[in-house]
């Protein structure tokens, strides 16, 4: 257990990087969406290179990589606090103003239970991944109270459909979680506390066997699931603007909208950071018994945990831009049904069948 | 008194006093969901007293089941039906009924309350963590959990056919 000064210092540290990393996502996002339409992207604000340069050097691709608008969300950001915040007649006020501030909340709530690297961690929780699903389930109140708070049709619609599909997709990931504990229970040779995360983590790491080749069923579900839960394409019926506008966002305008904008990518980030933790060995690197990580002292091995972790996330973070930038978006009866009538039958299968070849090896024993 | 203990206490305040706001809340609020959000920031407080009790399965159970489902399911239902807000009522049979009700359950809860005063909470909950509970589960009441889930199950097939009802004609 860390004492109480550390913990506020990574606590501290974690909720400026995620948050700094959030903006960050958003030109993530905008550049790869780019790259992947053939377009530009954003490359004015905060480049270094002025047009005649860029002109210059066409083929530079030292200047192309520097010229990625590297200060674009702090222009968002200053776009946005300058906007007028219009409440529409008719809303309930404090349910509007809460709304933004729940959704980015319990976005961040997550990070408090994921271990960063060895030994990095704000909570190491015994119940962590109880908690992380407790999570999401409210994650949901956002959205829904957004939609109905603005008193307009188009937020209320999407206000439901959210609190349908967020709902259809949770049995399926809690399954998954429960196949993955399952898993981590097995490997774990005492048998305790195989809830924690740290110790899901630690698991994977130390047996050099990632949880994704064991349970790779159970990685496509949890990771669509997650993209589901985000409420990102091809999920994104939620704010489906040919049929609602801007969705449960209709009505919010100002830092107010700009909280809903950031809720977005930190359930992102952090889906990104369970399906690394939960499926993909966390802080763990390849190899790590013939490099003998072990023995490289806390600050080497924090910094290749880290590393490592930090690697990994921003990889399934492009996956998911990848993945919305491809995909288009389903229908409300499609999206029903692969929620209820495939996701759920799936992983049901799933934990069975990971439960019975764990009896019989049990049983072998 | 030292640092953790003076936290508890602080702990228990705080959630003790959360969870009463919740409770007013929620029979005082005219619009129903501003009842229900009183009724979610009531579960949260209990969810936080059962973490003072050392009760974190207890508190995340708590949290999943009440304020992530089934008060998700209460807002759902309350927007779908657009319900208004409650208008005054005249006093009633039913509601002198109700009060009585509610005056002999608080006596009831004072007489507990009394039972247990002074004595201490600590380990009070050994069922509020994960393994105590599965164990009980799967040994003792390895039957009545059977049961259950099958009555849940047929709950599940009964809410699919009225669903499907008229889908059949």
């Amino acid at each position: 257990m860390n004492s109480i000064g550390i913990t506020s210092i990574i606590a501290g540290l974690a909720l400026f990087i995620i948050l700094t990393l959030a903006a960050y996502t958003v030109v993530l996002e905008r550049i790869l969406s780019a790259w992947i339409q053939q377009r530009t992207g954003p490359n004015r604000v905060g480049s270094p290179a002025s047009g005649k340069m860029m002109i210059a050097a066409k083929n530079s691709i030292f200047l192309r990589i520097i010229n990625i608008g590297w200060l674009q969300p702090l222009a968002d950001v200053i776009k946005l606090l300058l906007k007028e915040d219009i409440i529409p007649a008719g809303a309930n006020r404090k349910v509007h103003f809460l709304a933004p501030v729940i959704a980015v909340t319990i976005a961040l709530i997550t990070m408090s239970v994921i271990p960063f690297a060895r030994g990095v961690y704000i909570a190491d929780v015994n119940i962590g991944v109880l908690f992380t699903l407790a999570a999401t389930s409210i994650g949901v109140y956002g959205i829904t109270l957004a939609g109905w708070s603005s008193n307009s049709k188009y937020s209320l619609l999407g206000g439901i459909r959210s609190s349908a599909q967020m709902i259809s997709y949770e049995l399926a990931m809690g399954i998954v979680v429960v196949s993955v504990i399952l898993l981590t229970n097995f490997r774990m040779a005492d048998g305790s506390n195989c809830l924690s995360l740290v110790n899901i983590v630690e698991t994977q790491v130390q047996s050099g066997v990632w949880n994704v080749f064991i349970n790779p069923i159970g990685f496509l579900i949890f990771m669509t699931c997650a993209l589901a839960e985000a409420n990102r394409s091809p999920f994104d019926l939620v704010e489906a603007e040919q049929e609602l506008v801007g969705g449960f966002h209709t009505e919010y305008s100002s830092m107010k909208f700009a909280n809903f904008f950031v809720a977005e990518y930190l359930h992102v980030i952090m889906g990104s950071m369970m399906v690394v933790t939960l499926f993909f060995g966390g802080y763990g690197g390849p190899a790590e018994n013939i490099l003998g990580v072990a023995s490289w002292g806390s600050v080497g091995q924090i910094a290749w945990g880290l590393g490592w972790f930090a690697f990994k996330t921003f990889f399934f973070m492009c996956v998911y831009v990848w993945i919305r930038w491809t995909i288009p978006r389903f229908k409300y009866n499609q999206l029903m049904n692969i929620g209820w009538k495939s996701f759920l039958p799936l992983s049901l299968v799933n934990l069975v069948v990971i439960a019975f070849v764990l009896a019989l090896i049990y049983a072998g024993k | 008194m030292t640092f953790d203990s003076i936290f508890q206490i602080a702990f228990f305040w705080f959630f003790a006093i959360l969870g009463i706001a919740g409770g007013i809340g929620l029979i005082t609020q005219k619009n129903p969901v501003m009842a229900a959000l009183s009724l979610i920031l009531n579960f949260f407080s209990i969810a936080g007293l059962y973490l003072s009790l050392q009760a974190e399965f207890l508190a995340v159970i708590q949290i999943l089941v009440y304020a992530g489902a089934i008060m998700v399911l209460f807002l759902f239902v309350i927007m779908l039906l657009n319900m208004q807000d409650e208008q005054n009522q005249q006093f009633d049979v039913m509601k002198g009924l109700a009060f009585l009700l509610g005056l002999g359950f608080f006596g009831e809860l004072l007489f507990v309350f009394n039972s247990f005063m002074g004595k201490s909470v600590s380990g009070a909950f050994p069922l509020g963590k994960v393994e105590p509970i599965g164990m009980q589960m799967m040994t003792n009441y390895l039957f009545p959990f059977e049961m259950i889930s099958v009555v849940l199950l047929a709950a599940l097939i009964g809410a699919i056919i009225i669903a499907k009802k008229h889908s059949y004609k």
